[in-house]
């Protein structure tokens, strides 16, 4: 199960985001990809699932070439995206926006067993199961968010800025989650601004500079590093 | 649910028993807002359901329409054996002209749906083929027989056509709580998401269309056969935005607000020509400022889709609330 990205280009329009990446995650790895805005983060996740085609270059999952595949073949393959911004169907309820996650798995034992354990992970979710996705609050809507990609039984997992506009407190909440769902056997591709949570969670970390790869090492070796510290981190 | 059922049943029966008390106009009027129901219903699958802005929908009535004269004309095929036909060569059409555009989004696609429209109009005007009989139309189209009896006068047309709407109704309910339905809900909302939860948003359009675009066609051969004379001056751009209003004004989504849409539009004109008297010739303006007052006051239409309550897998722990 893992996922090699090999001579990534993409292009919006004229204008080249990726300039040829080259990526690897590992089974049951947490791989945090930083970066300022506009480096390619967020891209890069997108070719990905298939939301942005690539212009050149390959994405392997399990040997299946993402980079040919539509978005909605890419979810069957076991990859689930966290879109930026949450993007939950405001006018839904939590159940049903959940049981949208579950729209390519037919076999509804399966689907209750999958919810179950995101209610468990998410318990507001729980409690909250017939309220209006619209009237949660910025961090359950990005539990539910979590929690909707989970539905589809991934085997990877995209997280795009899940600590966008969210209280310090919250946002530990989450990130202690996604460590138990990558405990559960899920491999985690996690964007981040928030550097030094993304990294504190990950075990590698690639830091993206306008569409290139600067910097590939173990987490806790870029925490330490000099230049993340400085351009990242906040420096000292 | 229970509620809508009985009341459903209970309009389906008044209308039922209305060739009793009502002379053969209002016969005729209900007939066209039937008609216009059904071509409502069918414009709800893409306008309101998926949530694709299609003002070209009068084109796929024409097809429907045209396929049913010429098939009857040409080959005396039954009007009612052609109806499936018809369906099928709508839904044909709707597909094959929204292949191109169907990544267009809103008004985008309503331009280009308005363009569709006319140049089907223009053909049909044209002869295309030496089929469609130019500016003159098709005309000598045979009377529905169903069972052997000929459907002809205004009643019995209300009996086909009614039924044809409560067929309708009944299948695009069934059609908005399932699978599909649930996609084209998801697809309204937010296509990004949509397509990232799995569902293969251009095959869900497509078929939006080609559904919504068989049931258009064949309220078309019904209508042709109503008339039994049919030229291009029945399908305008007009048309298309008379059915556009009827959803939007009735209430995107919601059947029994389009239902009720197709008997505001279509039916209050005729009631106020008949019965406002000397204002019968500003009944349009009385329209035309009900429609404003309307989308000041209440632009989710008259009966918005209400929450939605779908069948959810029952867990066994789940408490109650």
């Amino acid at each position: 199960m893992d996922l090699v990205i090999k001579d990534l280009k993409v292009k919006y329009g004229n204008v080249e985001a990726l300039h040829g990446i080259n990526l690897r995650v590992e089974p049951r790895e947490i791989v945090t990809i930083l970066g300022a805005n506009g480096a390619g983060k967020s891209t890069t996740l997108m070719a990905i699932s298939g939301l942005v085609p690539a212009c050149e270059g390959e994405i392997l999952f399990n040997g299946m070439a993402l980079h040919k595949m539509k978005p909605h073949q890419v979810v069957k393959t076991g990859v689930a995206q966290v879109p930026e911004g949450r993007r939950v169907f405001g006018t839904l309820t939590v159940a049903e926006n959940l049981h949208l996650g579950a729209f390519t798995t037919r076999d509804a034992a399966k689907e209750i067993k999958t919810r179950d354990w995101i209610y468990e992970l998410f318990p507001v979710l729980k409690e909250r199961r017939e309220q209006l996705a619209g009237t949660l609050s910025g961090g359950e809507q990005q539990m539910l968010a979590i929690g909707r990609a989970l539905m589809a039984d991934p085997k990877l997992l995209l997280l795009d800025e899940p600590s966008l506009g969210l209280a310090p407190l919250i946002i530990k909440r989450i990130f202690d989650t996604v460590r138990q769902i990558n405990e559960a056997g899920v491999t985690v591709v996690l964007v981040e601004q928030n550097a030094r949570a993304a990294l504190k969670l990950a075990h590698r970390g690639y830091v993206l500079e306008v569409g290139n790869i600067v910097l590939e090492d173990q987490a806790s070796t870029l925490l330490s590093n000099e230049d993340v510290q400085n351009a990242y981190l906040g420096g000292h | 649910m229970n509620r809508t059922l009985i009341s459903y049943l209970l309009s389906f029966a008044l209308l039922a028993a209305s060739p009793l008390v009502l002379n053969r106009f209002w016969l005729e009027v209900l007939n066209s807002v039937g008609l216009y129901a059904i071509l409502a219903l069918s414009l709800n699958v893409i306008l309101g359901n998926a949530g694709l802005y299609n003002m070209g929908h009068a084109a796929f009535y024409a097809v429907g329409a045209y396929c049913a004269a010429i098939l009857n004309t040409q080959l005396d095929i039954p009007i009612l054996w052609s109806l499936p036909i018809c369906g099928l060569v709508a839904a044909a059409a709707g597909a094959l002209v929204c292949r191109p555009i169907i990544h267009l989004r809103g008004d985008y696609l309503l331009i280009v749906t308005v363009g569709v429209g006319e140049i089907l109009r223009i053909a049909l005007v044209n002869d295309i083929f030496g089929l469609t009989g130019g500016p003159n139309g098709i005309f000598g189209i045979d009377r529905p027989f169903l069972f052997g009896y000929k459907i002809r006068k205004p009643h019995e047309f209300l009996y086909l056509i009614w039924g044809f709407v409560a067929m309708t109704v009944f299948l695009f309910y069934r059609l908005r709580n399932s699978r599909f339905g649930r996609a084209l809900d998801y697809l309204r909302e937010d296509e990004v998401a949509a397509e990232g939860s799995g569902i293969n948003t251009g095959r869900t359009k497509l078929m939006a269309f080609a559904i919504g675009a068989a049931w258009a066609g064949m309220a078309g051969a019904l209508y042709a056969s109503k008339m039994t004379i049919i030229s291009p001056e029945s399908f305008t751009f007009w048309e298309s935005v008379l059915i556009f209003i009827i959803v939007i004004i009735g209430g995107s989504g919601n059947i029994t607000g389009v239902l009720l849409g197709a008997f505001l539009i279509i039916g209050l004109p005729e009631f106020l020509r008949a019965y406002v008297g000397e204002f019968a010739n500003a009944r349009m303006w009385f329209f035309g400022l009900a429609m404003m007052i309307m989308m000041i006051f209440r632009t989710q239409g008259i009966l918005p889709p209400g929450p939605r309550f779908f069948r959810l897998p029952k867990a066994g722990k789940e408490v109650s609330s």
